[in-house]
């Protein structure tokens, strides 16, 4: 059990590349804090800072006030869960559980105790005698995380624990790896690039891009309230879509329309007099099909109509990708290192836009149809910059 | 070629061709075992299989003045052990750098032990001669032990360099956070999981150190250190007009059973610790 504070800790290679910029996070006991962001974005590297794998260039990293910034990792008391789970092969499962314990030198009558009660929260009672290559990945998995709690430690490091596991198994995991960390009360720092996992898991998420902390708080935080265009394209899934628009007398003109500006956003952006150009961002899911809304609700949100280009019917609600008629497109490193994450400027599909609609919709792909979106919730980024016009902190 | 084609067709055809390939690399040796086998009177009969089987050869062998093939054999076997043992352990160490380490002159280092493997020995015989004359390792184990050391080393880093370079060093950093120290990642984590790699090495290493001919016919001059391939030149007939062609066969087949027995021996550790298990997937 520790608070962990990392101030200031930057890291730059030998040849020069600065790979995490002052990177200040306070952890606190017990707390579940998530690392996220697109690959190269410094995650791992700070990750094993803490670890200590790696040296801190500048900044100093605390554990329970200590300095540790020279402390090798066996003696920092914190354990690791890899993303290839870096098991070892010449072990059974019970060998690879013990493996700190014996190096800790504990008696064997305490090893077996530990040993057996770790394998009974991970239900890998049955296999303790088997080699890791007969085992499953969800098992390996399961055995790696054994082998960060057999000994207590201060805190967790979880790099990409569930990446290697199929998209099933990684849901289940997801669950039992959260009940675990509640359960045992260890402070934890998870590093993912997957959203998903950032959303769910975290008491804390931490978003970084290019060595930088970008915004850091509670997922609904994150989701509410993005400190610029990074975050909000990074958080929420399918991700937010984003309109070149320009703010004049009260009103917001952008190719949804002119919608006059609702009352928490006309406060934020009273300050620039006359006409300036925005970035208007709204989630998929703050669109509806307006032809199921009631008068009363049509009334406190915008109309546009738009023509359907694919209808994705989940079932539980229906996804429509559409265009819209755009004078310029809109241009933003931001978003441009977003999309080359996910991969759509390799699709080429970049221009499209989703909305999520109840799934009583009667919107059909290749006809226009009439959505409601929700004013209220508009998110206005500055074009060159890409901060947030409303700064909640 | 339909016969080819079918599962039975093709296992016959596949045994066929392992036959001839067997039949082809063994026939010498068999050739030598007959000989060594065969009586004197009977040694030209021209005849594969020897008509009566006789030990003659190896009594006389073993009977003769120890410095004929005993001392040799001693020779041989404390060398090429002690130059294995010597060439692993620092290859071991070596390659671990090799491979996990980033330092300066490491290209250099690789380059350099690349360009001694394959620098031709004939041409370093003269000034090794001089020089183990001059510092008194002439005709003594270290005198060899030395030239096989140097020649198996480049041999060693680079067969153990590529086996540590498949460990995951994932591994290793797995074990320093749960609490060793780099000696104890090494010994407990990837020692073990480099052990085939280790053991092939030796082979190899044994294999070139018990073969050699070269540095030891010209860096030895009395049984003091001289081993079996050299010491076979030395043997003679019972008559100056006479080939001592039964001894030779018989000493050419007690040198190849320590090969076999070191390759048996070890083969079973290279292909249980090949199959021990994948690391992820």
């Amino acid at each position: 059990m520790a608070e962990i504070v990392l101030d200031k800790v930057s890291k730059r290679y030998p040849d020069g590349a600065l790979a995490v910029s002052e990177v200040s996070i306070d952890i606190a006991d017990g707390e579940f804090i998530i690392l996220v962001g697109p690959s190269g974005c410094g995650k791992s590297t700070t990750l094993n800072m803490v670890a200590g794998l790696e040296d801190i260039s500048s900044g100093e990293l605390r554990i329970d006030g200590e300095r540790v910034n020279e402390k090798a990792p066996k003696d920092r008391d914190i354990a690791m869960v890899f993303q290839s789970y870096a098991l070892y092969p010449h072990m059974s499962v019970r060998e690879n559980m013990a493996f700190p314990l014996r190096l800790a030198k504990v008696d064997d009558a305490t090893v077996n105790r530990k040993v057996n009660e770790a394998a009974e929260i991970l239900d890998l009672t049955a296999h303790l005698d088997r080699k890791p290559a007969n085992l499953s990945g969800g098992q390996r998995q399961r055995v790696a995380m054994g082998r960060a709690i057999v000994r207590n430690p201060k805190a967790f490091l979880m790099d990409e624990p569930l990446s290697n596991l199929d998209a099933k198994l990684r849901v289940q995991m997801r669950t039992s790896v959260s009940k675990l960390q509640k359960q045992l009360g260890t402070t934890t720092l998870y590093v993912t690039h997957d959203q998903t996992e950032a959303m769910t898991l975290g008491d804390r998420v931490v978003v970084l891009r290019g060595g930088h902390v970008q915004q850091i708080g509670s997922p609904q935080h994150l989701y509410d309230n993005p400190a610029n265009l990074f975050v909000a394209g990074f958080i929420g899934s399918p991700s937010m879509n984003f309109f070149p628009g320009q703010i004049a007398e009260g009103s917001v003109r952008s190719p949804l329309g002119t919608v006059p500006l609702p009352d928490r956003l006309k406060d934020a952006v009273q300050a620039g007099s006359g006409q300036r150009d925005v970035i208007v961002g709204i989630r998929p899911e703050h669109f509806e099909d307006a032809s199921l809304m009631d008068d009363a609700s049509r009334e406190r949100g915008g109309l546009v109509t738009v023509k359907v280009d694919v209808l994705e019917s989940m079932g539980s609600d229906a996804y429509a990708h559409f265009t819209v008629e755009q004078s310029e497109a809109i241009e933003s490193a931001e978003l441009a290192e977003l999309a080359a994450d996910s991969g759509r400027t390799d699709t080429g599909s970049d221009t499209g836009f989703t909305a999520r609609l109840s799934a009583a919709t009667t919107a059909r792909a290749g006809e226009p149809i009439e959505l409601w979106f929700d004013t209220d919730k508009l998110q206005l980024f500055d074009p060159s910059s890409g901060k947030n016009l409303v700064s909640v902190e | 070629m339909a016969i080819l084609q079918s599962p039975a067709g093709k296992k016959t055809a596949w045994t066929l061709v392992d036959i001839f390939v067997i039949v082809y690399a063994l026939f010498p040796v068999l050739w030598i075992l007959s000989l060594s086998l065969k009586s004197s009177e009977t040694l030209a009969d021209k005849s594969f299989f020897p008509t009566d089987i006789s030990f003659e050869h190896y009594e006389t062998i073993f009977s003769a003045d120890v410095s004929l093939f005993i001392r040799p054999l001693i020779n041989s076997i404390g060398i090429s052990v002690i130059a294995t043992l010597i060439a692993v352990v620092f290859g071991t160490m070596a390659a671990y750098a090799i491979a996990r380490l980033d330092f300066p002159g490491k290209r250099a280092l690789v380059g350099v032990s690349l360009l001694i493997a394959m620098f031709p020995q004939i041409s370093l015989i003269s000034p090794l001669f001089e020089m183990e004359r001059a510092l008194g390792l002439f005709d003594t184990w270290p005198g060899l032990i030395l030239p096989f050391v140097t020649f198996a080393l480049p041999l060693a880093i680079y067969t153990l360099s590529a086996f540590f370079r498949e460990i995951p060093w994932e591994l290793e950093k797995a074990a320093k956070m749960d609490g060793a120290t780099p000696g104890q990642a090494f010994r407990k984590v990837i020692a073990p999981l480099a052990a085939p790699g280790v053991f092939t090495t030796a082979i190899l290493v044994f294999i070139f150190c018990w073969n050699d001919f070269l540095f030891a016919i010209s860096l030895t001059s009395t049984e003091n250190a001289r081993t079996v391939p050299a010491a076979l030149a030395f043997f003679t007939g019972a008559s100056q007009f006479e080939t001592p062609t039964g001894s030779l066969s018989a000493a050419a087949v007690i040198i190849t059973i320590p090969i076999i027995v070191f390759v048996l021996f070890f083969q079973r550790r290279i292909v249980a610790g090949l199959t021990s298990g994948a690391v992820k997937g």
